[in-house]
Order: structure tokens, then C-alpha cells, then sequence
């Protein structure tokens, strides 16, 4: 079968850092190719050459067999390359039509046809199964419609290759299956793809062929059919890898977190959470699994005292908690991981060594009587770098320099060497790879073990299932209904998390499902 | 060239270039740029009274530096340094003419009765940020023409005149021991007190808890609420903070300078000049002592040009605005100099 694209030992520095060290990736027509590789090992580098965002130092490029030099981003649209971006880029106030002719309106005598463009977005959707209403407006859609908005923007643009980026971080277990089947469906159309992601369990279930790089240098291309996840991840992580987070039972005690009909408010002043229940108990991880957007944000904000409460009780070990300020429900025993690290876990601009104290600088003997103590400081922080294997040149590295994963082991360092009674984890391990991902895991695990309460919030359904004790799905805003780890399928928490009740679902063989008559988009 | 190389050759490339191009424009304006630079030169490091001179001018540079940087470090933009300053040097006049007091008890108290007008004036916008999120820019400007208004109302139902009385001995900052080693200069003791601002500064920002919640607060003010921190009182206490020291530059004139503030017909101009001698400084209690150094120095040793090179003084504004100009532009020199760098460790 032909090659409709071949990067042929390509080879990108940046000064001294070589990103992509002569790695080769091939797609033959009509195939999904999975990239896989770690954070920063050079995926997004290496395609950001494909779509001539970086000129390489080294190799060559033949699109239909054809060596080409991709200077820009429009060179790569005209040769039919088209990127759907993990962060979509649509505008939230216009429709669909109006957001996949941006840049590039059919315009009529300087007057925008907006007809013929919808009529032939509906004809692409058609012809794929997209199911997109062309005058929707993007704001009133789901995140699953607002993706298919972005392939349909590829789409219109004439692409045959289509390059996925992490496509599934924010979509249901239901849209993640839709997902792949429209991308069977591409293939059939004979459209080639290329998926970037570290999910191991997609790539077996969707792609043809991987190909897998570490550390900037390409490790090789199997065929997917004759692999299995652990030998991937050892390829991508170069060891060894446990996927099964190893845990014992948990043995709870008592009740340390303690929310009543809880109501919270956003900033426009919509209740987003809506008279919610929930407890957790020493030595256990309860997980929230939910979509995005159903109250998680509202819900953390509130426990951590930085949302006001309008309504209900939060308690902490019994202590009433509502309406205390951050700083009092921090002393009280709460460890916050947040779900923005940059924005809320850490101040990148200061030193590994600064942030590590963030949460503890006005206690003793870090500072005394107004008086920092920075070699304290430094010795907790060289401390938090050992035990948690931050990578770092060291304690006087402003925190920005840190991969993600380390940033958030130093995060999780910080907020463990507390030892607070609660740890609130909120998608502790988004964006990170699998080495980082289990670090994280196991230390959440040990917490719990260690008897503390851990309350994890997260949009990975395989992390919930994996790390809780007890999972509590949350659904516009209230704790619908609360399921074991082990006696759930994803199905049935996929289901859950988009509403509906367990009466509504069967059982068919392996398989939960909702019974006649009841529709599975309904949102 | 190592990076402490580049460090060092910056400024000095970019005051090389602000000259160059200062020449220039004197060539094209028919003077000669070699005596007026003589001038210049003259006008700052000339005799012992120059020196004496130029170091007066500095004082209150220094302590405007670090009232713009210090709100800087704090994430907040203190345009109202000027307001405050005209309030510090009012209040200084008034404590200093006032009371009948021995010095050691006169003198500290005008210095602080200046800090705490600027501080008063720092506090308004201070508040009303904090509270209500009106930006700090829009209100410290506004700050500005309230208290050069108020201040020359104030001089009239004070004194009856257009100017204040002059301040006693008791609270005057002068020093006949720095004026006569600098040939009779005005150099008094207020070039201490802009140094020991700036240990202050230092010591605030470096060594406290304070300087780091509000270091913090200024890079993120987001994670700064999440760990706790009180952000609205960082606010405000960095706007007191840096209206202080912007009260105690208009100590400087009232104290030691002058001795008295006479009616104002517009801004004095050191506020504003402050914003640029912390940028240039990079916000730093020492990179304020580098700025300040050369604008107080520009500034009075420029004065000497129209005397002995002839050249008006508005071409001579030119040339210090060129001068200044080239120096904040530093990053576009350490660009290239990075690529030449570059291109010879290619090779």
C-alpha cells in the first residue's frame, strides 16, 4: 500500500535540545496511526513540522510521495493536511457554519453566502454521520458536537489527512464510541489519520499501526494487532509499567468530610451545585465522576472556601466549615490539589523552593515573627524533591521550568507533607503520562492507607474506576447515585453521568444499556 | 561572551547609542555634539560641586524608583507616585515650618509625616481596588491633579502666600559638612535616606513574610487566594507601602532642597520620571540606584549645556529622552547580541 505521508528522519534542536532526534513516521493510505509517546517527547514537536509550524534541521517530508518543503500552516491545508487541536479553537458566540467558515468565508460581491456554505457543511456531515446541526450555535452544543465541528472544519477545507490531538480528554465513554466510529468512517471515505494520544486502551481498540517515541527519539512502528498495552507502555516509558494501580481494601472509618444540601453558586449567579449529599471517611478515596461542567468546579471551590456557600453545611472532622475563610479550612486539615496547576496550584515566576512552601510560609520555622526563613525553606523543599521525585536542577528553578508532571508531583508534594485529614485531588493527573500517572496514584493510595480521607475529582473514567473506593457520580449538580468500583461498568457510568437512572438501564449479555425507547443523547 | 557579560555590556552599548543619535540630531540642528557632550559631561562629574549637585538630583529619583517598583513587584501600576510626592513634600513643609521642636525629634517627624501623606494618598486607590475593582491606573491619575490642586490650595490658607514658610532648622535636612566637601554644593542628608529606602526595600521584599505574600500576589493572584493569602490586604498595603516612599521623595525638595514649596504651576515630573527609573532598574531595590543614577545625573548635568555648549535646552531634552530611550529598549540590543553570540558559537 502507498505512504500518503512519510516523515523521513526528521530532526529538530532547539539550541542544544534536540526534540526530535531523525524519527521516521509513515502513513499508508486509509489507516488510523497511532503517535504515542510520554509528555514531551516530541509529538507535538514533531508535528508541528508536518503542519509547518517548525522548519526541521534534518530529513525530509514526501506527501503522496512527493518531497515537499512545508514552510507554513497553509502550505500543510493545501496539501490536505487538517489538525483537529485537543483545545477546540471555536468561537462560542456564532453557529456552526459560521465558525468552520472563519478565515476562509465564500464570499459574494464582499458579501458572505451564508446558505450555500450551511448547505454544504450539512452535505459533509451527512456523508460522515456527523449528525451536526449547521446553524447551531457552538455555546448551546456539547463538547462531543463541538469536536465533530472541528473535524467537519478539516473536512470542508478538503483534507485527507486528519491529524487527532488527544481527541478524547474531554468526551464521555458514549462520545469517545461515537468518536471512533466516525473515524472508522473517515477511513472508509479513504481519509487517513493519525492519532496522538498516551491512552493505551484507544489505541488497541481503533488504530492500525503505532508508532512510539521516547525522549525525542523514534522507538519504532508495530503493527497494533500484534501488541498489547503493556508491551506499549514499556516501549513509551522505557521500563516496566504496573497498570492495575496496585491497592489493598480500604477500611473506613470515620467520617471526616460532611456536605448537606449543599447550593452553590457560579459568578453569574446560576446554582451549578444543587442541594448535594456527600461523605467521606477516614481510609477511603471516594471518587466524583462526572462531565465537565456538572458542578465539580462549584463543588471544590466550596470545601476549599474559596466559593460562598449559599445554602447547606459543610463540616470537616465535625467542625462546621462553611463560610470560614481558605485559610482557616487549610488549618482545619485540607489539602488541595487544584485542577488548574498553573493558575491555582502554583506561582510559576517563583523558585520550586518558594512554591513548596505557598501553603506553610507563616508557620514556624519557616518564617518567625514576620521574618522568612529561606534556608528552612530550601531544606523543606529539597526535602519535597527527593521523597517525590520532582525533576528539577534544583530548589532555585522557578517552578515554570518544571514539566507538568513534576510540577504536579511538587504540587502533591506540598500538600501531602502537610498531612492534612482531607485531600481534596481535582484531575490530578490531567495531561500527564502513565509514569506520572502512577506516581500520582500510588500517593493518593497512600494517603487513604495511611488513614487519611481523599476526595478525587476527575473527567478519566479508568482513573476513577481505578483509584476510588467508592464512586459518587455527579450530574447537574447533585451526587445521583453512588456505585462501587468493582460492581460497575463504564457503560453504566457513562449512563449515570449523562443522567439517567439505574431503572432506566438492562442488562444484555456483557453489556449495560438503556431499555426501548430511551435516547442516549439526551443531555 | 557569558551572560554576565551581556549583562554589563547592555546598558553601556545602549547609552553609546542614545549619544550617537543624540549627535545626530545636534549635527543636523547645527551645534557641535563633541563640546556639548564635553558639557554634559562636565555638568555631572566637572568639579566637586557638579558631583554634589548631581547626587542631589539623584535622591529623589531613587525613592520614586522604588515607589513605582515596589507596587510593580505587587502586580499593581502606581501612576500617582507625582500626587504623592506633591502630598509628601507639602506635608514635610508644613510639619517642618510648623513646630518648634529639638531636631532629633523634628526632623524624624517630618520625614514621617511626608511617608504618611503619600501613604494616605497611596491608600485611596489602594482601597478602591480592593474593594471594588477600579483599576488602580485610572484612580492614581486622577490622585495626581486632586493633590497638586489641593496642595496649592492648601499653601494659600496655610501661609496666606504663594509659598510655604520656610522650614526651621530644627527639621532641615541640609548638611554643611556635604556642602562643603562638594564646594559649597545644596548636597544634603536626603541621599541617605533614598540608600537606606533602599535597604528597606530590599529587606521588605527579600526577608519578610510580607514580601513574600505580596511578591506572590503580584506573579498570581489566583494561587495566592488559593493558598490562602489575603489578597485585597496585600493591595492595599502595597499601594501605602509605595505611596510612603513616594512621600518621602517630596521630603527631599521640601527638606533639603528647598526648604519650602511654592505654588505649583504643573506636575514636578519626578513621579513620572519614577516609572521609568524602576523599569529601567527592572523593578529591583539596586537596578533603582542604576536608574536613578542616570536620571538625576542626565538631568542636572544636561543643564549645563545651553551654558557652555550653547545648544537650547529643548534639543537637550531630546538627547536625555533619546538617551533613555535606548536604555529601555536594552532587550532589542540583548537580542542581538544574543545572535551574534550565536552565530560565532555556530562557527
Amino acid at each position: 500500500m502507498e505512504y500518503v505521508i512519510e516523515m523521513l528522519d526528521i530532526r529538530k534542536e532547539f539550541g542544544n535540545f534536540v526534540a526530535n532526534d531523525n524519527i521516521t513516521l509513515q502513513l499508508k493510505k486509509g489507516e488510523i496511526h497511532a503517535l504515542l509517546g510520554e509528555n514531551g517527547a516530541g509529538k507535538s514537536t514533531l508535528m508541528n513540522v508536518l503542519f509547518g509550524l517548525y522548519q526541521p534541521e534534518g530529513g525530509e517530508i514526501r506527501v503522496r510521495g512527493e518531497k515537499v518543503a512545508i514552510s507554513n500552516p497553509n502550505i500543510a491545508n493545501n496539501l490536505g493536511i487538517g489538525m483537529v487541536h485537543q483545545h477546540f479553537m471555536l468561537v462560542e458566540n456564532l453557529t456552526v457554519t459560521e465558525n468552520i467558515i472563519l478565515g476562509n468565508e465564500p464570499k459574494k460581491m464582499g458579501i458572505i453566502n451564508i446558505q450555500d456554505a450551511a448547505k454544504k457543511v450539512a452535505e459533509i456531515s451527512k456523508l460522515y454521520g456527523l449528525n451536526v446541526d449547521p446553524y447551531a450555535k457552538i455555546a448551546d452544543i456539547s463538547v462531543g458536537m463541538q469536536q465533530r465541528v472541528e473535524i467537519l472544519k478539516t473536512l470542508y477545507r478538503g483534507a485527507e489527512i486528519l491529524i487527532f490531538d488527544e481527541p478524547t480528554a474531554s468526551l464521555t465513554p458514549q462520545e469517545i464510541d461515537e468518536l471512533f466510529i466516525i473515524m472508522k468512517k473517515l477511513i472508509e471515505e479513504n481519509k487517513s489519520i493519525i492519532l496522538i494520544t498516551h491512552k493505551l486502551q484507544e489505541i488497541m481498540d481503533v488504530t492500525d499501526r503505532v508508532t512510539v517515541i521516547r525522549k525525542g527519539q523514534g522507538i519504532g512502528t508495530v503493527i497494533t494487532s500484534e501488541t498489547n498495552p503493556e508491551e506499549l507502555a514499556t516501549l513509551m516509558v522505557g521500563r516496566q509499567v504496573i497498570f492495575k494501580t496496585e491497592k489493598g481494601p480500604a477500611f473506613p472509618a470515620d467520617e471526616v468530610l460532611h456536605i448537606e444540601n449543599l447550593v452553590v453558586e457560579d459568578y453569574r449567579g446560576v446554582s451549578k451545585v444543587k442541594g448535594l449529599n456527600l461523605s467521606v471517611r477516614k481510609g477511603e478515596i471516594v471518587g466524583i465522576a462526572g462531565i465537565d461542567g456538572n458542578g465539580q468546579s462549584e463543588l471544590i471551590e466550596a470545601i476549599t472556601g474559596l466559593r460562598k456557600v449559599k445554602e447547606g453545611k459543610i463540616s470537616i472532622n465535625g467542625k462546621d466549615i462553611t463560610g470560614k475563610r481558605p485559610r482557616e479550612i487549610t488549618e482545619i486539615g485540607l489539602g488541595h490539589i487544584p485542577q488548574d496547576r498553573h493558575k491555582h496550584g502554583l506561582v510559576l515566576e517563583f523558585s520550586v523552593g518558594y512554591n513548596a512552601a505557598l501553603q506553610s510560609y507563616y508557620h514556624e520555622p519557616y518564617s518567625k515573627k514576620g521574618i522568612m526563613n529561606y534556608k528552612v525553606v530550601s531544606e523543606k523543599a529539597k526535602k519535597i524533591i527527593d521523597t517525590y521525585d520532582v525533576r528539577t536542577q534544583g530548589e532555585h528553578e522557578p517552578a515554570r521550568a518544571l514539566s507538568g508532571g513534576n510540577q504536579q508531583k511538587l504540587i502533591i508534594g506540598r500538600e501531602v507533607e502537610r498531612d492534612p485529614d482531607l485531600l481534596i485531588a481535582a484531575l490530578p493527573t490531567r495531561g500527564l503520562d502513565v509514569g506520572a500517572i502512577e506516581f500520582i496514584h500510588k500517593r493518593l493510595i497512600e494517603q487513604r492507607d495511611n488513614g487519611k480521607a481523599v476526595l478525587l475529582i476527575s473527567f478519566e473514567l479508568d482513573e476513577v474506576m481505578n483509584v476510588s473506593d467508592r464512586i459518587a457520580v455527579i450530574y447537574d449538580g447533585q451526587i445521583v447515585d453512588t456505585v462501587n468500583p468493582s460492581e460497575t461498568t463504564e457503560q453504566e457510568l457513562g449512563l449515570l453521568m449523562a443522567g439517567h437512572q439505574k431503572s432506566e438501564m438492562i442488562v444484555v449479555g456483557d453489556e449495560v444499556v438503556l431499555k426501548e425507547g430511551e435516547d442516549p443523547n439526551v443531555e | 561572551m557569558s551572560n554576565r557579560v551581556i549583562n554589563l555590556l547592555v546598558p553601556v552599548i545602549s547609552i553609546i547609542l542614545g549619544l550617537i543619535v543624540g549627535a545626530i540630531v545636534m549635527i543636523f540642528s547645527g551645534y557641535d555634539p563633541v563640546t556639548a557632550y564635553i558639557a554634559l559631561w562636565n555638568g555631572i562629574f566637572g568639579d566637586a560641586y557638579a558631583i554634589g549637585e548631581t547626587i542631589r538630583q539623584i535622591s529623589p529619583y531613587i525613592l520614586a524608583g522604588l515607589a513605582v517598583a515596589f507596587a510593580f513587584r505587587a502586580g499593581l501600576f502606581n501612576i500617582g507616585v507625582e500626587g504623592q510626592l506633591i502630598v509628601g513634600w507639602f506635608a514635610a513643609a508644613y510639619v517642618g515650618s510648623a513646630f518648634d521642636l529639638p531636631k532629633i525629634i523634628h526632623l524624624p517627624f517630618a520625614l514621617i509625616a511626608a511617608a504618611l501623606a503619600g501613604a494616605l494618598w497611596g491608600l485611596v486607590p489602594g482601597i478602591l481596588k480592593a474593594a471594588l475593582r477600579v483599576h488602580e491606573v485610572i484612580v492614581t491619575i486622577m490622585m495626581n491633579y486632586i493633590a497638586l490642586h489641593v496642595v496649592n490650595a492648601l499653601i494659600k490658607t496655610v501661609s496666606g502666600s504663594y509659598k510655604t514658610e520656610k522650614i526651621h532648622e530644627t527639621a532641615s535636612l541640609r548638611s554643611e559638612f556635604l556642602s562643603n566637601i562638594t564646594d559649597y554644593s545644596t548636597l544634603h542628608y536626603g541621599i541617605l535616606v533614598a540608600l537606606a529606602m533602599v535597604g528597606v526595600m530590599w529587606f521588605l521584599l527579600d526577608k519578610t513574610k510580607t514580601g513574600y505574600e505580596l511578591k506572590s500576589v503580584g506573579f498570581n493572584e489566583h494561587a495566592s487566594q488559593y493558598a490562602g493569602m489575603n489578597v485585597n490586604r496585600n493591595i492595599v498595603l502595597s499601594m501605602v507601602i509605595s505611596g510612603a516612599f513616594a512621600g518621602l521623595a517630596g521630603s527631599m525638595e521640601a527638606l533639603g532642597t528647598f526648604g519650602y514649596l511654592a505654588n505649583l504651576g504643573g506636575f514636578t515630573g519626578i513621579g513620572f520620571d519614577g516609572i521609568a527609573v524602576a523599569l529601567l532598574g527592572a523593578n529591583t531595590p539596586l537596578g533603582v540606584i542604576f536608574g536613578a543614577s542616570l536620571f538625576g545625573s542626565l538631568k542636572y548635568g544636561a543643564g549645563n549645556m545651553p551654558n557652555e555648549a550653547g545648544v537650547p535646552t529643548e534639543i537637550v531634552s531630546i538627547i536625555i529622552a533619546l538617551i533613555i530611550f535606548f536604555v529601555a529598549s536594552g532587550y532589542i540590543i540583548r537580542v542581538i547580541l544574543n545572535r551574534v553570540n550565536k552565530k560565532k558559537g555556530a562557527k
